[in-house]
């Protein structure tokens, strides 16, 4: 497996995750128009984990992007882990878009400019997209936050909780020093930098304190995850399973 | 006198408008209508919802939930359109806690097999065209809009709903199977979409007369039944009515009996859903209160920033 291969992988991989968490709202929002616009969220990261996929399906060349949608385990998916967490309340579910909107946001910027021209394109269409999501998720941050006493106790504690996950965003291992080193990927410690910035500053609108570093999750670049992802892919992987000589 | 010019301008086929005066029981009505179908809409999320994270391909992920999408729009261009009248989205959704309010009973059966995701669209999205067509033509202006621009997403939902069923009745023999099983089950409910028969019918009278309605119950059902037979034939799927068969005389489709003792007691919250629709949608109600709250709480507080 090349390591092109493999970096385009894990970006398809946390968009189908986090896409299938964002469907799970559907008929659930806190309004009419919320709803429609979780909705909107999830089919960009549909879209953008079909795209990401396509290509790897390309360079793989023996299997196409639903096989590596629905027919590979648990640890063989490279998602964030954060991008699996589950949705909880809708606050929940705002505070880890936030902190993975800004991840991908800085991420496709980047990779933008690789020099393997389907990356850079499959990037510039997810970057149009993704500062959406990431205006999105801010606004609903700061009201949120600064909206009444419980609505501040409950991004508060989200942000608590799913701090721990943030870590893993911005790991390099060989693939992607590999990837760097040939002009192809992208700087994850250099985009650090950036990506507080861009935190400290939505949280202090949105009058939330910033957790301090603790135990930081590890591992999805090795196909680790939370106990989450298994029942995820259980559900979204049933049909083509079950029923492997069917077309749908 | 108002009345006499109401029902004139209704006659000239001239729409009636938000600030026209109408009668009182032609603005309830409406209002009952035209929630009830917002409700609809927004109620029949959730059958369909059922399956999108089970969706079998990413294609096949990003139409159902694309669809179902649409539908929310359905549902806030009606409540729009209804609150021309006067009252306002939160009345109406109160009415629907409080059972005041229906929906459409076809989103109270379950959703079982993927090949259900077909069946939906093709039939139930299918009735509700013929329904909807019918009503562009309906008196009030805001309603008969809302209807132009619904259709139109209804009829790519219809073509939808029915290649997943052509798709599954020529594929593997369980899949052929789920296709039939589907169309047994949603068919009888989706020709029960039309309401009762006309003879037990009874608001159609001023229905017709105001041009709210303007063709019967029987008259949008026929011509549902008509259309739907030969698709069926097409993918070789069977509709599970032995009397259904071309009556040469009529120009129509004959057809049988249809079962209204179970369609008056799914009407009355006695269906296989009816509890967990109306429960699904009240959590969803109440877990987003605080959101909602935040949000306005937030709003005032920059007001006051502003002055
Ligand atoms: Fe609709
Ligand atoms: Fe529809």
């Amino acid at each position: 497996m090349s390591n092109l291969f493999k970096y385009t992988l894990r970006i398809a991989d946390s968009s189908l995750v986090l896409g299938q968490r964002m469907s799970e709202w559907c008929s659930k929002g806190p309004t009419l128009e919320e709803d429609i616009a979780l909705s909107n969220i999830a089919l960009d990261l549909f879209g953008q984990a079909n795209g990401f996929y396509e290509y790897a399906a390309e360079l793989d060349g023996s299997r196409s992007k639903d096989d590596l949608a629905f027919k590979r385990n648990e640890r063989e998916f490279f998602n964030h882990q954060l991008s699996e967490q589950e949705n909880g309340n809708f606050g929940t579910t705002t505070v880890r878009n936030f902190l993975h909107d800004a991840f991908n946001f800085l991420f496709y910027t980047e990779l933008a400019s690789s020099k393997d021209e389907i990356l850079a394109a499959l990037a510039a269409k997810s970057l149009k997209e993704v500062k959406y999501h990431l205006r999105h998720s801010s606004n609903w941050l700061i009201r949120l936050g600064d909206g009444t006493n419980e609505s501040n106790l409950k991004v508060q504690e989200a942000l608590d909780f799913l701090w721990q996950y943030t870590g893993e965003l911005f790991e390099m291992d060989e693939v992607d020093n590999d990837m760097l080193d040939n002009g192809l990927g992208v700087d994850n410690i250099q985009l650090k930098i950036k990506w507080d910035e861009l935190i400290n500053n939505t949280l202090k609108k949105a009058k939330l304190k910033r957790p301090i570093d603790g135990y930081m999750a590890t591992g999805s670049r090795k196909g680790i995850h939370t106990e989450y992802l298994g029942f995820l892919l259980a559900e979204m992987q049933f049909l083509p399973r079950a029923y492997p000589d069917a077309k749908w | 006198m108002l009345e006499e010019s109401f029902q004139e301008q209704i006659d000239a086929e001239r729409k009636i408008e938000p600030k026209d005066w109408m009668p009182d029981d032609y603005r309830k009505h409406l209002i009952r209508q035209m929630s009830q179908h917002a409700h609809s809409e927004v109620i029949g999320m959730q059958p369909e919802g059922n399956w999108i994270t089970r969706a079998p391909s990413l294609r096949a992920k990003m139409i159902l939930l694309a669809k179902v999408q649409d539908e929310a729009g359905h549902g806030l261009y009606l409540y729009s359109a209804t609150e021309t009248l006067g009252i306002s989205r939160e009345e109406l959704v109160q009415q629907l806690h409080e059972e005041k309010a229906k929906y459409s009973s076809i989103f109270n059966y379950p959703t079982l097999s993927w090949a259900d995701m077909g069946a939906i669209g093709w039939l139930v999205d299918g009735a509700a065209i013929v329904n909807q067509v019918s009503l562009q033509r309906t008196s009030y202006g805001p309603y008969s809009r809302a209807m132009v621009k619904i259709c139109k997403e209804e009829s790519f939902h219809q073509r939808q709903g029915y290649e997943i069923m052509a798709e599954m009745a020529k594929g593997t023999a369980e899949q052929k199977e789920m296709a039939q099983d589907a169309l047994n089950r949603f068919w009888w409910p989706s020709i029960m979409m039309f309401g009762p028969q006309d003879s037990d019918s009874p608001r159609t009278g001023n229905a017709m007369k105001w041009k709210i309605k303007r063709q019967t119950n029987d008259e949008l059902r026929q011509s549902f039944i008509d259309k739907t037979v030969g698709q069926a034939e097409v993918i070789g799927l069977t509709i599970p009515d032995p009397d259904l068969k071309w009556n040469e005389d009529r120009g129509h489709y004959d057809f049988g009996e249809m079962n209204w003792e179970e369609f008056w007691s799914v009407v009355n919250g006695n269906g296989p859903c009816n509890k967990q629709r109306l429960a699904h949608h009240k959590k969803a109600h109440d877990d987003g209160e605080w959101v909602r709250n935040a949000a306005k709480e937030y709003a005032r507080k920059q007001e006051l920033l502003l002055n």
